[in-house]
């Protein structure tokens, strides 16, 4: 019957019901509550200041200074006159000129011309505004008050700029060609990277889905490597392999390593990981029937290719290719040791906060870092979004068939590749090890002994360790129990959705930017959370915040395959939400909680973009410890320690491993 | 009830509640709406102490919303739902009083046999050795009671479903809802359980929603069947109540299978198909109306060859209703024989009719053989055409 | 989750406690001075004053002055010992010093002194402008040891000098500030304009280009002395050279962080670091002191090095190093391309 069809309105439509809210519902608001706030305050709130903080500029404000001038007795006072009517008649300084930085100086000689310091002449100056600054000589002088000075010392009176907000400063990045020209060199290397990147990590997955070709397991394994080493690694192994002392110098054709052919080689090696596990899923879920149907349909090998693997794969390639493009573009530790004079957009960041300590300008490049970072992004997931309805149809696995010619090939290409990757860490390792490269190459543990260099020494090594324990324990905490939130929740919808929106951001928001944020917001005085900043805490949390993402997206997959009914079973037997999570839930996504252990240790380990910014002369790392002996030219022991985070990662897979297999082997009985 | 053709104002059925004057479960102008689509509209019911009720429709029709607004999974958007007396529209599912089965089972993977059972039963003041003892007894009841140690992932389907069904009834609910509790199962041990189920919420007398697609199922099973399509009740009524007497062409046509023409009445007691008139019920319907004409394959009498006056049942035939009729294939389906007809009187329509294995060997019918079947007044339903 | 991971959580979530008070009193000291040093001025301070503790924070130069102004309105350090004296003056224009004259400051060689009075800082020590120059690389390019500043800009050169970049490296400013200050401005530009097409790399830190030289990534390294002797010893076959027509310099310096708690004992810690027991210390790594005649020659190092030292003008640096560095980027940064 149609009858109630046509009339499509609801009685009371004004007045819904709601539902009483269950203790279990208030407790899960409030733990909700509890993680939103957590990552408002790790990722929003910076990310915010920052914005505002790109757009604070400093300007002379020259009605906010006014001069006397005495006659030659320097007793007779001349009229009051403000910089700025001294300007306007003067034209001394430019309209464009009184943009400035945080440390700019303006000569208050400037607006009389025909000063000389042998005068006998007297000058007064005073702010017009309790906030006006010049300095006389290097002293800071602020407020209204008249102060006077001899010619001697006039001289020496410079005019402070006053903060403002506008657009100014992007102004100035754009007019400075230098930093400008980062923008397209970082576009350029993280383009052909992501080309080479890809291409290599399609023949690999290839190989090792569609060939029979032997020793797949191995060469899986060494394929990971790179993922276990800072990017600083590969850029140190490129030093030693090609540079001017390098052994292999010769292959680049008089061609330097020391800029774009560096960050290429080096954002090859540590992207390939990334790309050639999401190829490799994409490639593994092929479906059998398709080749089949190629195959009766006696298709050629290439038009098989072209018709059935690249198109099914398709999805993965433009996933792999937006993960290659944003790591390469975000990256910092690699140029910053190969680069040379190579400019990025992630070291100008670096250069201008650590190097000339312009935040502003930080600031701005960080904001103009996030633009394509968050462009691949959004590309990105509407493309998975698309791509979940291709998989959820169900295949059937392809199985190949040995083919001598083809396995042959795939084979010696792995090879290659492998022998690359190894190449690099045997090289490092050689650095790790030997005197004094190139002229005494004897044995030596000396460039293990951190605490005679800058950096850390071995307690930047125990700190690394420290942080990334910490990381894995509160980050699966707080992951997991976000992404429970975000799947199990069953009210709060908006909620949710504003949640689940925070944590894919920390995907798209650069390291560098992330701990420049940090900074901003979290040291300020006026922050109740100023207290962390500078401690372990702060490297924990921005940590955690940078490699949320991906943890989110484990925990958020495993919640998924959970049956959406047990929160339901369990409220119709009155048992409370919390018994559920931990008789059932967590048991059950142990595998995945460990993975994201892990994963977040490694990273921890590893990464030196978002913590170079935020610790503090007792919390320094073991990455940021490789970073700053390369850059005090201490490569031999960076290398060393980058060898020693690499031991580490190593030794921390093989006890996941290990546990991932005992422990569960007792937890997951019921598999 | 010989007005299969009335129509009433409202769909809702409180038909014949049994015995009982206060309903146990009593839902009233029941809405629910995702957005702009309109998932269940006013839907009111009563459900007795002790009673097995299927909801029955076709697949999106609203009724899992419908158990879902029941359990406080998923709250209406307006209506009010009675439980033994007590209001519990707003209540969230934990204060509710009730047990639950999907059709997924939702078993905990990482637990045992045993402890799913135990799930409901801990954290409720009762002693190791009580739960013990509950267990075992559910177990037992279930017959299941080897497989305690096991994890779900160890059993068959069909004991998985048992072991669901053991939870849900573990904490002694008052209320037993059951989502397509055998959907998932393959056709013979679904008949099995159909009579475990049943004979269990017997034992138990435990009031009983079950949530099906499946006919055939709810036919067997209900008390009562309640038919939703689009989100509204389309009729309630015991299983003989909604075969025989559907209210709706809906219903009637989800409800075993039909034949339907096209007729319209002409005056009371008489309605045109074809190109002529049948005796029929018309009950109030106006002269002139259009409405589709409903009879179903088994209700069809064959008369033999030209037996004009002695019909196969002791009945005399109404001459009106009798039509000759050739038949055009025959299929053979074990119990009976499903015949495909062609009757100059109906149209070029064919007449799809059954027969017992015994009427076709006694009155001989074969394939392009002429006979005459009656098309009784009393199962030609009438269902008038909406504009 | 059990009792004690709550703990720990709640352990790390928090904020770091108070330190417990004693009758010691603490003092938060930031410093650049080389890692190595530090245990040694800790101890030797400690020794005469036992009421006072060290608990140094150290980083490099660049970073801590970062630090240091990022803490600006919210000042964590009680005295800075050891950070250059060019990073000193930009945190007084902040009016971020305590000015304060330490007792026998006297004694000390005016150009590591404050010009003002009270002076907002007292020196420590020097590093001097050097090249490291790499004899094994030079002898196979059949290159011969610059002499000089002017020598570095010869043809033969091209591609084989590294420096610090002035914009980030304080070692990279004090280089073009001296230039300018010993040749007017116009000289060092035209100067810096011939030099630039030889430089292979602008690095970020000081003694980087040191260390490349030593290590043959590069012939020539333009750095500081210390460096040179450091790699030196360790096996580097590089010779130290002080360009002829002289070298800027750089003070490393103490102040007092205006605001601090420990104003007293902060004052004794500056008052003992312009001791002549503290520069005996101070000449253990660096050649030169600021207290006149203290100074013993340094392993791999000459003995008149002071005499090669310009008059620094650290105030006119300070004031001019806007202005210098973006003409500076003007002018390199953006031809430093590669041009390939
Ligand atoms: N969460 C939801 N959001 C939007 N529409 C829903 C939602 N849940 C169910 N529906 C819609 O409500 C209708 C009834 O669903 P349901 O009660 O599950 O049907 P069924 O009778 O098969 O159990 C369907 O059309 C379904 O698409
Ligand atoms: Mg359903």
């Amino acid at each position: 019957m149609n009858i109630a069809l046509e009339a499509p309105y609801l009685p009371l439509a004004g007045k819904r019901l709601r539902q009483e809210t269950s203790r279990d519902d208030r407790i899960k608001f409030g733990l909700m509550a509890v993680i939103g706030l957590y990552l408002v305050v790790a990722l929003g709130a910076p990310l915010f200041v920052m914005l505002s903080k790109s757009l604070s500029t400093y300007r002379f404000d020259l009605a906010a200074f006014e001069f006397q001038v005495s006659d030659e007795t320097g007793a007779k006072w001349g009229p009051v006159v403000t910089a700025d009517a001294l300007n306007r008649t003067l034209g001394a300084v430019a309209e464009g000129d009184l943009a400035s930085s945080a440390d700019g100086r303006l000569a208050a000689t400037k607006f009389f011309p025909d000063f000389s310091f042998r005068s006998p002449v007297h000058y007064r100056i005073r702010g017009t505004t309790d906030d006006a600054a010049f300095l006389a000589g290097s002293t800071l002088e602020k407020g209204t008050e008249w102060r006077e000075y001899d010619s001697g010392t006039f001289r020496r009176i410079m005019l402070r700029p006053a903060r403002t907000l506008g657009l100014d400063n992007f102004k100035t990045y754009f007019s400075t060609p230098a930093l400008a020209r980062s923008i397209y060199n970082s576009v350029l290397m993280a383009a052909i990277s992501t080309v080479v990147t890809i291409s290599i990590a399609f023949a690999l997955a290839y190989g090792l889905t569609r060939s029979c070709m032997p020793l797949k397991g191995l060469f899986r394994g060494i394929l990971a490597i790179p993922i276990l080493v800072p990017s600083l690694l590969p850029g140190i192994a490129l030093v030693y392999l090609f540079g001017n002392q390098g052994i292999f110098k010769d292959w680049l054709l008089g061609y330097s390593i020391y800029g774009p052919i560096g960050i290429v080689i080096g954002s090859v090696f540590f992207t390939l990981p990334h790309a050639f596990l999401i190829i490799l899923t994409a490639l593994s879920i092929a479906d059998a029937r398709h080749y089949e149907a190629a195959a009766s349909l006696k298709a050629s090998k290439w038009r098989t290719f072209t018709t059935v693997t690249l198109p099914g794969a398709r999805f993965g390639l433009v996933s792999a290719a937006f993960v290659v493009f944003t790591l390469v573009i975000t990256d910092f530790g690699l140029p910053k040791v190969i680069g040379g004079q190579y400019g990025m957009l992630a070291v100008d960041i670096y250069k201008q906060v650590i190097g000339q300590q312009n935040f502003e300008m930080g600031a701005v490049v960080s904001v103009i870092l996030l633009v394509p970072a968050i462009l691949a992004f959004a590309v990105d997931r509407r493309m998975q979004k698309r791509q979940v309805a291709l998989l959820s149809a169900r295949a059937v696995p392809y199985v190949p068939k040995p083919n001598v010619r083809m396995d042959t090939i795939c084979f010696a290409f792995a090879c290659l590749v492998s022998f690359f990757i190894l190449g690099m860490i045997a090289m490092c390792q050689i650095a790790a090890v030997v005197k004094f490269w190139p002229y005494d190459l004897t044995l030596t543990a000396k460039n293990f002994a951190f605490d005679l260099m800058d950096g850390g020494g071995w307690s930047a090594y125990a700190n690394s360790i420290r942080l990334a324990l910490l990381t894995a324990l509160f980050g699966s905490v707080i992951v997991f129990a976000g992404a429970y939130m975000v799947e199990k929740a069953d009210a709060f919808r908006f909620g949710r959705n504003v949640f689940h929106f925070l944590a894919m951001m920390p995907m798209a928001v650069p390291g560098m930017v992330l701990g420049l944020a940090y900074i901003f917001f979290f040291n300020n005085p006026a922050n109740p959370l100023n207290a962390i900043y500078g401690t372990m805490t702060i490297l924990v949390v921005s940590t955690v915040t940078h490699f949320y993402t991906v943890a989110h997206l484990t925990a958020l997959t495993a919640l998924k395959q959970m049956d959406p009914e047990f929160e339901s079973v369990a409220a119709s037997l009155k048992q409370p939400f919390h018994r559920l999570f931990f008789r059932v839930t967590l048991p059950v996504c142990l595998p995945a909680i460990l993975n994201i252990a892990i994963y977040l240790f490694v990273n921890a380990m590893t990464t030196v973009s978002a913590v170079v910014f935020l610790y503090a002369s007792d919390t320094k790392l073991a990455s940021v410890a490789v970073l700053n002996m390369d850059d005090a030219g201490d490569i031999a022991p960076a290398a060393a320690m980058g060898m020693m985070i690499f031991y580490t990662n190593v030794a921390a897979k093989l006890i996941h491993a290990l546990l991932a297999r005992g422990l569960l082997a007792r937890t997951q009985a019921w598999r | 009830m010989r007005h299969a053709l009335s129509i009433e104002p409202t769909p809702t059925g409180i038909a014949r509640a049994p015995e009982v004057a206060a309903p146990y479960l009593e839902i009233s102008d029941l809405w629910k709406s995702y957005g702009d689509f309109v998932a269940l509209r006013d839907i009111s019911l009563s459900i007795a102490k002790g009673e097995f009720i299927c909801f029955l429709g076709p697949s999106g029709c609203g009724k899992t919303t419908l158990l879902r607004a029941i359990a406080g999974l998923d709250l209406q958007s307006n209506g009010r739902i009675l439980q033994g007396g007590r209001n519990i529209s707003t209540l969230p599912a934990s204060n509710r009083d009730y047990g639950i089965v999907f059709q997924s089972y939702a078993l905990f993977p990482n637990l045992t046999i045993e402890q799913n059972i135990a799930f409901g039963l801990e954290n409720a003041g009762r002693s190791r050795a009580e739960i013990a003892t509950r267990v075992n007894e559910l177990l037992a009841t279930v017959g299941l009671s080897e497989q305690s140690k096991k994890y779900p992932a160890q059993l068959s389907g069909g004991q998985q479903q048992r072991i669901a069904l053991a939870r849900a009834i573990a904490i002694s609910p008052g209320l037993l809802l059951l989502d397509e509790p055998l959907s998932a199962l393959d056709a013979k041990v679904r008949v099995h359980l159909r009579h475990e189920i049943k004979s269990l919420q017997r034992k138990l007398g435990v009031t009983t929603i079950m949530v099906t697609h499946d006919q055939e199922e709810a036919l067997a099973m209900a008390d009562r069947i309640v038919v939703m399509n689009h989100g509204v009740i389309e009729q309630v009524g015991s299983p003989t109540e909604i075969y025989s007497h559907p209210k709706t062409l809906f219903v009637a046509d989800f409800i075993g299978e039909t034949n339907q023409f096209a007729a319209k009445v002409l005056k009371d007691g008489a309605v045109e198909i074809g190109h002529s008139a049948f005796d029929c019920s018309t009950k109030d319907l106006e002269a002139g109306t259009t409405a589709t004409a409903v009879v179903r394959p088994v209700d069809i009498i064959p008369h033999g060859a030209h037996a004009h006056v002695v019909s196969a049942v002791d009945r005399p035939a109404t001459p009106q209703n009798l039509i000759d009729a050739e038949v055009r294939e025959m299929e053979f389906l074990g119990m009976f024989w499903r015949t495909r007809l062609t009757a100059p009187r109906l149209g070029e329509r064919t007449l799809v009719a059954d027969f017992s294995v015994n009427a076709v060997r006694r009155l001989n019918i074969e394939t392009g053989g002429v006979i005459q079947v009656e098309i009784p007044r009393d199962r030609l339903l009438l269902f008038p055409r909406s504009a | 989750m059990n009792r004690h991971m709550f703990l720990m959580l709640a352990g790390a979530m928090s904020v770091a406690l108070p330190a417990i008070a004693t009758a010691q009193t603490e003092l938060t000291v930031y410093t650049a001075v080389e890692a190595v040093d530090l245990d040694r001025y800790k101890a030797t301070f400690e020794k005469s004053h036992p009421d006072i503790t060290i608990n140094w924070v150290r980083d490099s130069t660049g970073v801590m002055t970062a630090k240091l102004l990022a803490e600006k309105d919210n000042p964590q350090a009680d005295v800075v010992w050891g950070l250059a004296a060019t990073s000193l003056l930009l945190l007084k224009t902040e009016g971020m010093l305590e000015a304060y004259q330490p007792k026998g400051v006297e004694a000390l060689d005016k150009k590591f002194v404050d010009k003002d009075n009270p002076p907002s800082w007292v020196g420590m020590d020097a590093y001097v402008a050097a090249l490291c120059y790499n004899t094994v690389e030079g002898e196979k390019l059949g290159l011969k040891a610059p002499k000089s500043w002017d020598d570095l800009t010869k043809p033969e050169y091209k591609g084989h000098v590294i420096m610090p970049n002035p914009a980030s490296s304080g070692t990279g400013f004090l280089d073009v500030s001296g230039w300018m200050q010993m040749w007017g401005e116009e000289k060092a530009w035209s100067f810096m304009d011939k030099l630039h097409e030889n430089i292979s790399a602008y690095t970020h830190s000081g003694s980087k280009p040191c260390k490349m030289a030593g290590a043959g990534e590069a012939v020539v390294g333009v750095s500081f002395e210390f460096p040179g002797a450091k790699a030196k010893s360790a096996g580097a076959p590089i010779d130290i050279i002080f360009p002829t027509e002289g070298s800027g310099w750089e003070a490393e310096a103490t102040a007092i962080i205006a605001g601090t708690a420990n104003l007293e004992a902060a004052k004794t810690l500056v008052d003992w670091s312009v001791t002549k027991e503290a520069n005996e210390m101070y000449n253990a790594g660096y050649a030169v002191v600021a207290y006149p005649g203290v100074a013993k020659p340094v392993e791999h190092l000459p003995s008149d090095i002071a005499a090669k030292m310009i008059d620094n003008d650290f105030e006119w640096a300070a004031n001019n190093r806007a202005t210098i560095l973006k003409e500076w980027q003007k002018r390199y940064d953006a031809k430093s391309e590669p041009k390939s």
